[in-house]
């Protein structure tokens, strides 16, 4: 069995689904005979033809709109916005359409569409390649945020966006797209929505994290082991809706928490967690919840975007600051 | 200098404002009487519902409501060029359209009146509900046709725009989707010459708002919007060359808003009286009422007992709306998602038990 990268494994469940589901077509700015920029979509227009694998004009809410429209007539279409940074043009139709034609229709229309956008920094981009503005999306009632951040876990999750009858938004952290390899079976099982996965059991701190700050994360746990600190780690893979039980119920086994996000920090996904623990895990903490987050700045360019972003340090900082609560 | 390209934009009129056909070519419809009087008997309708829509806003029986006094041909003539199985993406005042795709009077009086189920239509399941944004229901369209185009299915999908929205990226992006992907797809600009109180040459300079289909590469004509017979003829040719593999056409229908914007605007804050009188001369009810009249196809009663039978059906409407049962407060809910999401079922209940212990 041959090990993938994450990107390898966004194509592989891309591919299943084309070949698996005829009401599958991916649509975007070079996704076609180029395979995308990232490659996501590496030799998939040879395979399927151009008709399940379509290059557009470049015009991004042209890409959502068509997205939408073939939504509602019964196809199941996964959009590319080349990056994060331009996936703007498309907001007024995630918002104001995809999010709302099964609500506005009571039922009769619906919009099962995945848009895809490599996001977050990390990678010597260009200005508006490396934000990490997932806050926006999981504010939106009515669709679905996805973030993977393992190859197993984008093909899985990858499969479960398209078969799911609602929009999801399914971000790849593309810091750690060719990172690791991992083994993945291309056997077409989904992983679930909605929910977390404890990626390390522990006792004394519940770490939560998502998309490419699982990397830091994890290297944090384990150095915190080597300090005798046994901390748990929860990918929270959706971070809308947000599985908040299983949070919950960790926090009340450890008693403390902290929150690692590369995105900014003012009114992002860890601001959400935070409160809902602040409403319903109060009595479970020993400690104030505390928050490992982008600055609240502009995302530098690349020469200070390291200083901008999470590190095993700040995790530790963090950590510390919170086990020193008695 | 060698010229690489060249354009030119037709106007098409069959019926003079006095109710006389003009031009050398003679339009099918024109002789048709059965078809003429049906369509005609819906514009009356529609002018009759419409007019009773604002008495309801006006006494507090309806919220905001989008009038669509004078566009009646414009409207009953894409409903009556259109096949069921083609799909429909309107804004928010093509009722003639819609009525003759089978969505129910009292279902645009729910919607008014601040209920989903009015989206829940009784006209074909596929058509777009109303779309309030602008513009944006043009990319849908293109969405809807590039489906059918790869499903190899002979359907087209029809969408409006107004001439304020030929002013949005949108409508341009949509034009250029149909272009590149050749689409089966038919783009009606009407062009009633006020997009609230901005009147169409502040919208653009350019001589007509046909042309800019042409930029994108779609053939584009103008047609009279009061005149249903040029309207019909022109959208039928479109469809059928969409339905057979010709790609998207752009037009141009212009004729003139008579109403305010909405229920919620005054017109007369920004727009002359006179221009308005002036507009009404050029109607098309009017006009096709004096064509059928002309050619001893309608009398005086027969537009009596009309108006009369409208009435009664347009009252029986208002009286399923005013009866259609409440929305549960659960609705809100329960159409977010296929599943409810967890958090949600708990918002759910609270609002529930607030609803029965309130």
């Amino acid at each position: 069995m041959a090990k993938i990268t994450l990107v390898e494994a966004v194509t592989m469940a891309l591919a299943h689904e084309l070949e698996h589901d005829k009401s599958v077509v991916v649509l975007g700015e070079d996704v076609g005979i180029n395979g995308g920029v990232f490659r996501a979509t590496s030799g998939l227009a040879e395979r399927f033809g151009e008709d399940r694998v379509i290059d557009t004009p470049l015009a991004e809410a042209m890409i959502a709109g068509l997205t939408v429209g073939m939504a509602t007539q019964g196809m199941k279409p996964v959009a590319e916005a080349q990056f994060m940074g331009f996936i703007f043009p498309m907001v007024e139709q995630i918002v104001c359409h995809a999010a709302r034609f099964r609500n506005r229709t009571r039922g009769r229309l619906s919009c099962p569409l995945v848009i895809r956008a490599p996001f977050g920094g990390g990678i010597h981009a260009p200005e508006h390649h490396s934000e990490s503005v997932e806050a926006i999306f999981a504010h939106i009632p009515g669709i679905r945020v996805v973030i993977p951040s393992s190859p197993s876990r984008a093909y899985g999750l990858l499969l479960a966006a398209i078969r799911d009858p609602d929009p999801v938004i399914f971000l790849e952290p593309k810091r750690i797209y060719r990172l690791n390899k991992e083994e993945v079976i291309d056997d077409g099982e989904e992983l679930p929505l909605d929910m977390c996965f404890e990626l390390k059991e522990g006792s004394d701190i519940t770490l939560v994290t998502w998309g490419s700050m699982v990397k830091e994360t994890m290297e944090a746990a384990t150095m915190l082991e080597q300090q005798g600190i046994s901390a748990e780690v929860i990918d929270v893979a959706t971070v809308s809706p947000i599985d908040m039980e299983t949070i919950h119920e960790s926090v009340k086994k450890t008693g403390r928490c902290v929150i690692i996000q590369e995105a900014a920090r003012h009114c992002s996904v860890g601001s959400e967690i935070a409160a809902c623990l602040a409403e319903n895990g109060l009595y479970s903490l020993m400690a104030p919840v505390k928050r490992v987050a982008g600055y609240d700045v502009i995302m530098p360019l690349f020469k200070t975007e390291k200083k901008y972003m999470p590190s095993v340090q700040r995790i530790l900082k963090a950590v510390n600051e919170v086990m020193e609560v008695s | 200098m060698t010229r690489v390209a060249s354009f030119s934009v037709d106007y098409v009129q069959h019926l003079s404002p006095s109710g006389e056909l003009v031009g050398a070519h003679k339009t099918d419809l024109a002789t048709d009487f059965d078809k003429i009087k049906s369509l005609y008997k819906l514009m009356v309708m529609t002018r009759i519902f419409d007019a009773k829509a604002i008495s309801l806003q006006r006494t507090g029986k309806l919220g905001t409501y989008a009038s669509c006094l004078g566009h009646e041909a414009i409207h009953v003539a894409i409903g009556a060029a259109m096949k069921h199985e083609d799909v429909f993406a309107p804004m928010y005042r093509e009722y003639g359209a819609q009525f003759y795709r089978g969505v129910k009077m009292s279902e645009v009086l729910l919607y008014w009146g601040g209920d989903e189920q009015g989206s829940n239509f009784s006209g074909p399941a596929h058509d777009f509900p109303w779309c309030v944004p602008i513009a944006t229901q043009n990319m849908h369209a293109a969405g809807a046709a590039l489906a059918f185009k790869l499903r190899k299915e002979p359907r087209c999908a029809v969408t409006v725009i107004g001439d304020g929205g030929s002013s949005k990226g949108d409508f341009l992006e949509s034009i250029n989707a149909a272009s590149a992907f050749k689409l089966p797809m038919v783009l009606v600009i009407v062009n009633n010459g006020w997009a609230i109180s901005v009147p169409r040459k502040k919208q653009s300079s350019g001589q007509t708002l046909a042309q800019k289909g042409i930029a994108g590469g779609l053939p584009s004509i103008q047609v009279d919007g009061n005149d249903l017979f040029a309207v019909h003829e022109v959208m039928s040719k479109a469809l059928e060359r969409a339905r057979n593999g010709g790609g998207a056409t752009v037009i141009e229908a212009i004729t003139y808003r008579l109403s305010d914007h909405t229920t919620a605007d005054d017109a007369s804050r920004y727009r002359p009286k006179e221009e308005v009188e002036n507009a009404r001369k050029f109607e098309p009810i009017l006009r096709l009422r004096q064509y059928l009249m002309n050619q001893n196809q309608w009398s005086v009663q027969q537009e009596n007992t009309l108006i009369e039978e409208c009435k009664g059906k347009v009252e029986e409407a208002v009286q399923e709306y005013l009866n259609a049962p409440k929305p549960k407060v659960t609705d809100m809910f329960d159409y977010m998602y296929a599943d409810l999401p967890h958090d949600l079922q708990e918002q759910r209940k609270y609002a529930q038990e607030l609803e029965n212990n309130g």
